[in-house]
């Protein structure tokens, strides 16, 4: 650390940053704009000046911006300055020339890093008395509004966009103070991340769209510290409601996991929560009923004997365990089909063993060098491609640092840098959304890319198994000399392929490379699912079928997505009782003699494990007038009272998940005796809410399950990270306040990130390599191997009932690489279970006899892995 | 009629106006410095150690010393390759007009003068970033570019030495800020002119993240006279410390407006009276901008100074492109203020606040002045403005020129600043 | 669609530089030296040909104020509007302008023969007020000599 005299006191800062960052971190009220923590300086907005000394005899002095000077030893500086005090209010002044002034009817008021950068330079008497420019505002898309008068020229949202996100579609036009940031022409943002220029924008440019549907301000929100449900990773948000309806997800914090970033399925996929189709009582054969008799029914069925219960991989560990508590261990089925348990539970061996570790989003981000095997990360787990667009920079970055540029230096660092990318090879039957960053990618049928794997693993390591008839592969060299030559190399895999062949190739490959080894998982939950275990699902449709289940319990989890049509069919109509718990009505519902309304994660309280391996707890935000209940409610036992009883029963059943009882604090937990408010302090308070109705104050929910009010009275302490319902802290009204929860700006929460690992193998753990090969891909005469393709806006059950991924959903289709057929044309692919429609779309990059498919949703919902199937022409 | 001194970067040129071509150059002794320089087994560090003895000063206006900045640039084996020179021919500076009369006149000398620069630094590539509006430089440029591959003075293999060097002629879309050093490297890399971070500094990181120099095209054609003739010889041309010759300019209400080659160190009166032969009759001198639109007005008062990097620092000016634009006592100190706010106000390139929206603000409230708008306080805004406009406090060096004007008038000026708003109107129109 | 000719003049350009995208601003020029202006649909071509998004090269042409985004007149009049021309006489100049032509600057004059912009210092400040129609300079303006120079631009 390095001595910076602030205003002649001694601070420790980092040397390897700026002063900017290092006065942040002290906790200084420096106003800033175009410099983020993610993004680094450049220099624009000139709003974070200060003053620097020679030397202590200095008393002269001259501005600097301090995002631009590096915290170097001995530096003295002054923030209080009168001169430097003038010429931010200077700077305040000019970016605040053209503003519209309209924060009562912008979304962003109440929550603007521009207000509070005004508040906090003082500015408050506007001496421009010209007009301002004006703009036309552009047409984004379903989930991003434009408001363009209110920009200050700060160039975030472009070096978001453009520079981290590898969008091409936003760009500044024109010039001097008529610059406009847009697209070439109105149309959807088409980058996967484009919520985040919400949060990145310092004023209200880009906003929310969806929560101008139903907009509540910051401070009229409750707020509750979440965990995103739309794939694996398990990003960390922040869900606000106002009014029993669901308004918006915020990014949360977690410096290990999604940092300041969320994909654009998992800030805008919420809107499911407020679906009018949203199932809000229980209905017994179709009829509302009340909940006495619900539970009533539910009791007689227990009573009454062989109950099986299939469990979800989109449900908590909560949910999950009370209804294998409620049928019994043995009468507990997972909710996965049985292909999907077998890949998830070889992923989860591989890493409990080791050596291989697991990396966090954050390391994937410091990787230098990454081979992805089978995963079409942007689809299937976004956040994860974000971070490896990250990673392509750090070898380059090597070379940055021998010429002295500091790597807070935006632009330095990238003029230095270039084009220049570290290595990253894709091999993947289709192209895929971070093709463009890559070193190489190879297209190929899974047991091709599986065979691509072991060769590198074998190139790697000869004790590794050779691949028979691939010797001398010139791409496995290459790439095994690249993952040889990394400090971090890393290894992508997952359940993508549906090929276990992939995943255990990818196991070779980074135990060869002493690699890190990352897996996608399915669902929010897949992971908690399978290490909580269960019989086979396909076992439970036996049971079913052969007549030995009176009643089956489904668990949050629509059968369809499972297994073929006829096949859950059969079943249910082998089975008398069908109960059912979910959120949304499904073609399982629509079978459900008892349908019982399940929370959805803003109604309850529980705990996922992500594919990182980490569980993470996510809380109750809305408190439904109706009859809406966490599934684990439903299905306790009555002694259990709250959260932390099933967490303690589930601890004691199950020893390999008692850690998961540290993913938070329990609902005994307080500050200094206080619970944690879930509404942002405010003036006017809660009465004024609801004068119109009654003036007198109500009473505020009970939280019997966690540490959180449901009022804005509790501590005005900041939470351990676990439960932070929203960043706020004084002067920092704008989710920027995050800089005041971390020991270092940009760095870990106080207290440590949220969240609690399950798989640290040591690394002196040793496996044997996996040496089961599969031949070479053979295309067929007549038929073609379909494999699987999973679509970000499509493929996720969930957030295709928000209305506005609905709206961006793809159409689903067949991707071929054939001169039979033409771009668009239809066709009937045949399975072994049935004929399904789909347009065409060329893709000329895939290996000749395989076809990926659109599956996940309609007409292709279960995944038929990886089987033959017929293309042919639509009459 | 000779001259009474040395005139190197004028001395060829046709009277007529039109252009040297390469025979011509030739006969005149061109094409000598290449052959020195490759035939006599000069190095690079020596053709740099030559310029660094000439004392040869940046000519856009910066006055950074030549060879000392070829020195930055890395050699040897493990540099990155290329290295490129760019050479700037982007002269948009308002009222300078010398790099155009070395193009379009003896373009030839300037493609020596690339060549020798680019052996100094050993590139392989060097381009001439032209403003798109020089359309007969840019015909006569390319001409002779042609001719210079034809004579094997550009290529691989040059006069059979081992160096090669491309050079390719690139015409601009246009904007002032492509005259910045970093500016123009974006403009050539196809991209929007903003100016660079610096560090990292252009010869380490500059075109293309390669080692660069840029150069004006003044200073590079003044390198093969000093390969000719000397260092010593050509610092000897200057009559102060600063070497060589200038080419300095008259433009305003004079007599004979106009453009001459002089040595560095010739006073402000000399070129106003003797050269551009005082003001017209009837007009007297109220001021001038000694270099450009992004000097500061120097009166009277500091006629005698002589024209060089540091002597008009003592009247708070600088020398700046050396070409002079006079103030007369017949036109509107604030409408000419006005005038050059509203050209950078216009040219900004939008990307730091006190430059995008301070001249923005500065511009309109000039114009509400001029025009009989001004209100008491104006010039407290103004000059607010000018000090956010302090070389540092912008991202780069093109707010800190438009405050120069500004500060200036306001201080030679103001009680035409202050008439305008009292009486609100321009007591000129 | 660029023609043959555009892109052939294009990939010269490309061959200058070690990046297609480089040859941006040089694709923006050539386009327009054929077609008189760049069209929303002359920069997705730019953009497809050069391997870039059209928002990029957007981005890009609006920056420049030689490339014309809008449609210009057969005869595009550019005036030096900045300090030596404005001293000795701009305002006269532009005003005959103004009045010939009946249109401000951006604008086109209804025949489509003339457009009018300003530009900066066109470096014949000796020689002042100057302008350039076309690529062509004429300088010592004043409105006699202006009307006599326009009358050559049918």
């Amino acid at each position: 650390m390095a001595i910076v005299y602030v205003d002649n006191k001694p601070y420790q800062m980092n040397p390897d940053e700026n002063l900017l960052h290092g006065c942040l971190s002290q906790g200084f009220k420096l106003p800033y704009f175009c410099w983020h923590p993610a993004l680094g300086s450049v220099g624009a907005c000139r709003q974070c000046a200060i003053k620097q000394f020679k030397d202590e005899h200095d008393t002269q002095g001259k501005i600097v911006m301090s995002c631009m000077t590096p915290a170097a030893e001995g530096t003295r500086i002054s923030i209080v300055d009168p001169e430097v005090v003038a010429f931010r209010a200077g700077i305040i002044e000019g970016l605040m020339l053209n503003h519209p002034h309209d924060c009562p009817v912008c979304d962003e008021g109440g929550e603007c890093h521009l207000q509070d950068m005004t508040v906090m330079t003082g500015h408050d008497y506007r001496r421009y008395e010209f007009d301002k420019r004006t703009f036309r505002n552009q047409d984004l898309g379903p989930l991003v509004n434009h408001e363009m008068n209110r920009c200050i020229q700060c160039y975030r949202c472009v070096r978001y966009y453009r520079d981290y996100a590898g969008g091409s579609d936003l760009n500044a036009f024109a010039l001097r103070n008529q610059v406009f940031f847009g697209r070439h022409e109105d149309g959807v943002l088409e980058n996967e991340f484009s919520g985040n220029l919400v949060e990145i924008c310092p004023t209200g440019v880009f906003t929310d769209k969806t929560l101008k549907h139903h907009y509540a301000r910051k401070w009229d929100q409750q707020f509750a510290p979440s965990v995103c449900v739309h794939c694996a990773l398990g990003c960390n948000t922040d869900a606000g409601e106002r009014d029993g309806t669901l308004r918006r997800i915020v990014n949360r914090y977690n410096h290990e996991v999604n940092g300041y970033f969320l994909c654009d399925r998992g800030r805008f996929g919420y809107e499911f929560v407020n679906n009018q189709r949203r199932s809000r009582q229980p209905l017994l054969k179709g009829q509302p009923t009340s909940v006495a008799s619900a539970r009533h029914y539910l009791e007689e069925k227990i009573a009454q004997g062989s109950v099986i219960g299939i469990g979800s991989p989109r449900a908590s560990l909560e949910a999950n365990f009370s209804l294998r508590t409620l049928v019994g261990r043995d009468h507990f089925y997972s909710g996965m089909a049985d292909h999907e348990v077998k890949l998830v539970r070889l992923m989860i061996e591989i890493l409990e063993r080791g050596p291989m570790r697991t990396p966090t989003l954050r390391e994937i981000e410091e990787s230098d060098a990454v081979f992805i095997l089978g995963e079409d990360l942007t689809n299937v787990a976004p956040r994860m491609a974000l971070s490896v667009r990250q990673s392509v920079r750090r070898q380059p970055m090597e070379a940055v640092k021998k010429l002295k540029i500091p790597l807070w230096l935006d632009f330095g660092v990238r003029d230095a840098m270039q084009d220049a990318k570290g290595p990253l090879y894709i091999a993947t039957p289709h192209g895929t959304r971070l093709d463009d960053v890559a070193t190489a990618t190879f297209h190929a049928a899974p047991d091709d890319l599986a065979r691509l794997g072991f060769a590198v693993a074998h190139a790697l390591d000869s004790s590794a198994p050779p691949v028979p008839e691939a010797d001398d592969w010139p791409l496995a060299n290459e790439i095994a000399r690249a993952l040889k030559g990394a400090k971090k190399p890393l290894v992508i895999c997952g359940a993508c392929c549906g090929s276990e062949a992939v995943i255990q190739a990818a196991a070779n490959v980074a135990m060869a490379a002493h690699a890190a080894l990352s897996f996608t998982a399915p669902e929010c939950n897949s992971v908690g699912a399978a290490l909580m275990g269960g019989n086979p699902l396909s076992a439970a449709f036996q049971a079913a079928r052969d007549g030995n289940a009176d009643t089956v319990i489904i668990l949050e989890n629509d059968l369809y997505h499972r297994a073929p049509q006829a096949e859950v069919d059969s079943v249910l109509k082998a089975v008398p009782h069908v109960i059912v718990l979910d959120h949304l009505p499904n073609p399982t519902t629509e079978k459900a003699e008892l349908l019982l309304p399940a929370g959805t994660f803003a109604e309850s309280d529980g705990t996922f494990i992500s594919s990182e391996g980490r569980a993470q707890r996510f809380f109750q935000v809305c408190t439904p007038e109706n009859e809406i209940l966490a599934s684990w409610r439903w299905l306790k036992p009555d002694h259990w009272q709250n959260l932390d009883d099933v967490l303690r029963a589930m601890a004691e059943a199950l020893p390999q998940l008692e850690a998961i009882r540290d993913a938070a604090p329990s609902s005994k937990f307080r500050i200094a005796g206080a619970k944690i408010p879930r509404s942002p302090h405010r003036e006017s308070g809660r009465t004024a809410a609801l004068v119109h109705i009654n003036i007198s104050e109500p009473k505020t929910p009970e939280d019997p399950d966690s540490a959180l009010s449901f009022s804005m009275e509790g501590t005005p302490d900041q939470p351990p990270a676990a439960l932070i319902p929203f960043f706020w802290s004084p002067s920092w009204n704008s989710i920027q306040a995050v800089n005041t929860y971390q020991k270092e700006v940009g760095g870990p929460l106080r207290g440590g990130d949220a969240g609690v690992r399950l798989f640290e193998p040591s690394p002196k753990n040793g496996q044997a390599y996996f040496s089961a090969i599969p031949a070479a891909f053979q295309p067929r005469e007549s038929e073609w191997l379909l494999v699987p393709m999973y679509h970000i806006f499509g493929s996720d059950e969930l957030s295709l009932q928000a209305p506005a991924i609905r709206e961006l959903a793809v159409m689903p289709h067949v991707a071929i690489n054939s001169v039979e057929f033409a771009e668009g044309m239809e066709v009937e692919v045949t399975l072994a279970n049935g004929t399904f429609r789909f347009p065409v779309r060329i893709h000329r990059e895939m290996p000749a006899g395989v076809a990926a498919v659109s599956v996940g949703f309609s007409p292709l919902v279960a995944v038929q892995v990886l089987s033959w199937g017929k293309i042919a022409r639509a009459k | 009629m000779k001259p009474s001194f040395d005139k190197p970067l004028t001395e060829r040129m046709h009277p007529d106006g039109s252009t040297v071509d390469v025979q011509a150059y030739e006969l005149a002794g061109g094409y000598q410095a290449i052959r020195k320089v490759l035939r006599t087994g000069m190095t690079p560090m020596a053709v740099t150690e030559e310029v660094k003895s000439a004392n040869l000063r940046g000519r856009g206006g910066a006055g950074f010393q030549t060879g000392l900045k070829w020195s930055f640039v890395p050699r040897g084996k493990d540099v990155p390759n290329p290295t490129y020179l760019v050479v700037n021919g982007d002269e948009m500076e308002p009222g300078t007009f010398k790099d155009r009369l070395l193009m379009e006149r003896d373009p030839h000398q300037l493609i020596e003068g690339a060549m020798v620069a680019g052996f100094a630094i050993e590139a392989d590539i060097a381009y001439i970033f032209l403003r798109g509006e020089y359309t007969l430089a840019a015909e006569r440029l390319a001409r002779a570019i042609e001719e210079a591959y034809e004579h094997g003075y550009l290529g691989k293999n040059i006069l059979g030495s081992g160096y090669s060097l491309e050079l390719y002629l690139h015409l601009s879309g246009g904007r002032y800020i492509c005259g910045d050093e970093t500016g123009l490297l974006n403009a050539l890399e196809g991209k929007r002119a903003n100016p660079r971070s610096k560090p990292p500094f252009p010869p380490s990181v500059g075109l293309f993240g390669k080692p660069t120099v840029v150069n004006n095209v003044e200073t590079i054609c003044c390198v093969p006279h000093i390969i000719n003739r000397g260092g010593e010889w050509f610092r000897g041309l200057g009559r102060t410390k600063d070497g060589g010759t200038k080419l300095f300019g008259v433009s305003g209400k004079v007599k004979r407006p106009g453009l001459w080659e002089l040595p560095m160190g010739t006073t402000v009166r000399e070129i106003l009276e003797e050269r551009a032969g005082g003001m017209r009759d009837g007009l007297k001198l109220r001021g001038l901008l000694p270099g450009g639109a992004s000097t500061d007005f120097i009166v009277e008062e500091h006629l005698d100074l002589p024209m060089d990097f540091t002597s008009l620092a003592k009247a708070g000016s600088r020398m700046g492109t050396g070409t002079m634009i006079v103030l007369d006592d017949h036109t509107c100190p604030v409408g000419m203020t006005w005038n050059l706010t509203h050209f950078f106000s216009r040219e900004s390139c939008g990307f730091c606040t006190p430059c995008w929206s301070g001249l923005g603000w500065a511009d309109r409230i000039l114009k509400a002045m001029e025009e009989g708008r001004g209100k008491p306080g104006d010039l407290d805004k103004l000059a607010f403005q000018t000090k956010m406009w302090t070389p540092g406090h912008t991202f780069c060096a093109l707010a800190p020129g438009a405050a120069e004007p500004v500060q200036s008038a306001l201080k030679h000026f103001r009680d035409d600043f202050e008439r305008h708003i009292i009486e609100h109107r321009c007591p000129w129109s | 669609m660029l023609t043959a000719e555009e892109i052939q003049e294009i990939e010269t350009e490309v061959g200058h530089y070690p990046k297609r995208e480089a040859a941006c601003i040089d694709a923006l020029k050539i386009v327009q030296r054929h077609r008189g202006w760049i069209s929303d649909e002359s920069v997705r071509e730019i953009a497809e040909h050069l391997g870039m998004s059209a928002t990029d090269v957007d981005s890009i042409a609006t920056f420049y104020n030689l490339i014309f985004r809008k449609p210009v007149g057969r005869h595009v009049v550019m005036v030096c509007d900045s300090v030596s021309c404005w001293i000795m006489g701009y305002d006269r100049v532009r005003e005959q302008l103004r009045e010939r032509l009946g249109i401000e600057y951006g604008q086109t004059t209804p025949d489509n023969r003339f457009t009018t912009l300003p530009i900066v210092c066109l470096g014949c400040c000796d020689h002042a007020p100057a302008m350039m129609v076309d690529g062509e300079l004429h300088s010592d303006l004043n409105p006699q000599k202006l009307d006599l120079a326009l009358d050559k631009y049918k």
